[in-house]
């Protein structure tokens, strides 16, 4: 058993967790999950011990409890090969206009949690000499937009952080991948319109990030079309781009 | 409110749409007039709730199994899809896969859904060991034949109007390879091609494809596929044990006008298919589970190809003692009409398993109608031969049958009422189905 390579999931009570989960103990990876409520944890692990007759561990982690990282990482049993951030927080972009207590929430949740942890793995990953680190990010990060620029920003910010750790720990033989996965079908854009053709399963989004750590890819859209989408959006003019409503 | 239809997209109902996502909010969900959801393969109105629909897709997870026995705890969302992916590579198979793999195991065990081994080994619910029901008065109880036997009987093909359906223990049959021994038997009519599914009552799977367009002297020509589950050494070297599944990789993109399909162009098709099926006939050959048992899985949305006015299925099961003489009326009627049904399938079942299950000892008969002119009152006709000859129709397909049809073909009716009625004295559960031809006005 302790020959199998081993793969750590930051938000894997998440739909995008779940998934990324399966595709993982699918192709023999043990698994750990960890969320902030490790009863609600229990089922997916059975499910996955199960289904892929694979080792699964649960452990406790809130991305806002910044202070217990420290110890979160040492008390690991070992330190996985793979460790994957699916925390965020959607948030609601008018709330946060004024509420200054969610939109912390918001950028901390998508921001300083997830890079902070990330970034203490990569510490023991370069110590090791090895290691695959993977941040869920988004397509909201590539330019800030009118509908959800708080939680956009702080998706920037973590692109931007992902970005710098890569370059970095690339030459200590770490990778680091950066997946922006578009709208996605899961409880955190439930009720929200979604455009279907640009809008996948989680399932796809899980196989993905598995593709990309299995073929180092540096920075994955989960849709080809997304990769377009957002180079538009991207290069137009700020003076169009402050008159679009979206 | 959003607007729903089954897969035969017919009739479109407005509904209240819930997506709970622990079964303390499926408690929660359920009010007056609920029905369960899976992934909406149901051709008519059964799984569109009287006034609120509980989809159940999210309850996609494996509890527990146990590969010495093939036992199989899971939640009533996972989809035979995604059981044979996981459980395939690990040599197990469902005992019972309808014509499509997405469907979920709350919707197989509703409609009771039967495959092409049905008159030999049964349907899906004979291979359900026990289930976890929310009934309508709020109870959350296991059913199995020995516990809450009533329950359990009812809930096998009682599509889902004794409760929601939350989990399932089914039993997996142990497979050496993912891949079907086939025979192809071309029958050059109705009497060739019914000698044949006799002949085939020793094969595990066997089903005909009827052209619907043929008349005359060869009225049900047909191709009849024979199959057995391949062991590892029938295998082609370098086969891999089990082929792959792929998702559809062909979609029909938009709603095809109603007019591409039509008496030509598929007596043109039929003479194609029918050659091609005729020239393989007799010989022994090896296919992935995949095309064998879900041909039109391939092609994604393929509803779509009977355009935007959608269509139903009309599939009537007819008794064994009379079954020659009314198939073959059913047949002449459709084939002289033209426009009615290209393709049917005709296949035998055995003894149905739950209350309400469709299957009894005859022949069934699956014909696709697209929806148009006096249609409706063509099967209106059609029933009375189906009722006359003491058959019955397939609640899952079914959108338009009167109560006349059904309750004379479903004597077990009053039985189910006084059980489901037990379960659910207040009414919850009830969908546009039940409405329309289960409950009081």
């Amino acid at each position: 058993m302790t020959s199998r390579k081993t793969v750590l999931v930051l938000g894997g009570s998440s739909d995008i967790g779940r998934a990324a989960a399966r595709a993982f103990a699918k192709a023999g990876y043990d698994v750990g999950l960890a969320g902030r409520d490790p009863a609600a944890l229990e089922p997916d692990a059975a499910d996955l011990r199960a289904r892929y007759d694979v080792a699964c561990s649960i452990h406790k982690f809130d991305v806002l409890d910044t202070p217990s990282f420290e110890s979160f990482v040492s008390s690991l049993p070992a330190l996985p090969d793979v460790v994957i951030s699916i925390v965020g927080l959607l948030g609601t972009q008018e709330t946060a206009q004024a509420d200054l207590a969610h939109a912390t929430t918001i950028m901390r949740s998508n921001y300083e949690g997830p890079a902070l942890i990330l970034g203490l793995f990569a510490e023991k990953f370069l110590g090791r000499g090895s290691g695959t680190i993977v941040g869920v990010s988004s397509v909201a990060g590539d330019r800030g937009r009118a509908s959800n620029y708080v939680y956009g920003s702080a998706k920037a910010a973590f692109t931007a952080f992902l970005s710098g750790l890569r370059a970095r720990a690339s030459r200590g033989g770490v990778h680091v991948v950066t997946v922006k996965p578009g709208f996605v079908r899961t409880k955190m854009t439930e009720g929200m319109k979604l455009i279907g053709p640009l809008t996948v399963e989680p399932q796809v989004v899980g196989d993905a990030i598995l593709d990309a750590v299995e073929k180092k890819n540096d920075v994955v859209y989960v849709s080809g079309k997304w990769r377009f989408v957002m180079l538009v959006i991207k290069t137009l003019p700020e003076a169009v781009f402050k008159k679009l409503k979206f | 409110m959003t607007l729903v239809s089954g897969w035969g997209r017919f009739p479109v109902v407005d509904t209240e749409m819930l997506r709970p996502r622990s079964f303390a909010a499926v408690g929660d969900a359920v009010a007056r007039g609920s029905i369960a959801r899976g992934n909406g393969r149901a051709y008519g109105d059964a799984a569109i709730g009287a006034a609120r629909t509980i989809e159940m897709t999210g309850f996609d997870r494996v509890r527990s199994f146990d590969p010495a026995t093939g036992r199989l705890r899971l939640e009533a969302g996972v989809q035979l899809s995604d059981i044979i992916e996981t459980f395939a590579p690990r040599g197990f198979l469902p005992f019972v896969v309808p014509g499509t793999r997405f469907v979920t195991v709350g919707g197989a065990i509703a409609a009771d859904v039967h495959g092409k081994n049905h008159h030999g080994e049964g349907g899906f619910g004979r291979y359900v060991d026990s289930i976890l029901l929310r009934t309508g008065q709020g109870e959350v109880i296991e059913a199995s034949r020995e516990q809450n036997p009533d329950a359990f009987f009812a809930t096998i093909g009682g599509m889902g109007l004794t409760g929601i359906i939350l989990e399932a223990t089914m039993r997996l049959r142990p497979v050496e390879t993912g891949w079907i021994r086939e025979r192809v038997i071309s029958a050059a009519d109705l009497d060739a091609a019914m000698r044949a599914l006799d002949a085939g009552d020793t094969a595990t799977y066997s089903v005909a494809w009827i052209d619907c367009v043929a008349r005359g002297g060869d009225l049900g020509r047909s191709l009849i596929y024979l199959g057995e589950h391949a062991r590892a050494d029938e295998l082609e070297a370098g086969a891999g044990r089990f082929p792959a599944g792929k998702d559809p990789g062909l979609a029909v993109p938009v709603d095809l006008p109603s007019m591409t399909l039509n008496r030509y162009s598929v007596r043109a098709f039929n003479e194609l298919y029918y050659r091609m099926g005729a020239r393989r006939a007799g010989s022994h050959h090896v296919v992935s589970l995949y095309p064998y048992f879900f041909p039109l899985d391939s092609v994604g949305a393929w509803n779509r190809i009977y355009g935007r006015r959608g269509f139903l299925q009309h599939q009537c099961v007819i008794p064994t003692a009379g079954a020659r003489g009314v198939l073959g009326e059913i047949l002449d009627r459709v084939s002289r009409r033209g426009d009615a049904s290209f393709l049917a399938v005709l296949k035998k079942l055995g003894e149905g398993d739950g209350l309400l299950s469709f299957p009894l000892p005859g022949y069934t008969l699956a014909l696709d109608v697209p929806l148009k002119g006096d249609i409706l009152d063509f099967l209106d006709e059609i029933d009375r031969l189906v009722v006359a000859a003491g058959g019955r129709l397939y609640l899952a397909k079914d959108a338009r049958q009167s109560r006349a049809t059904f309750e004379a073909g479903y004597p077990a009716l009053p039985r189910f009422n006084a059980i489901r009625k037990a379960l659910d004295p207040d009414g919850n559960i009830r969908s546009k189905l039940s409405q329309r031809l289960f409950d009081e006005v």
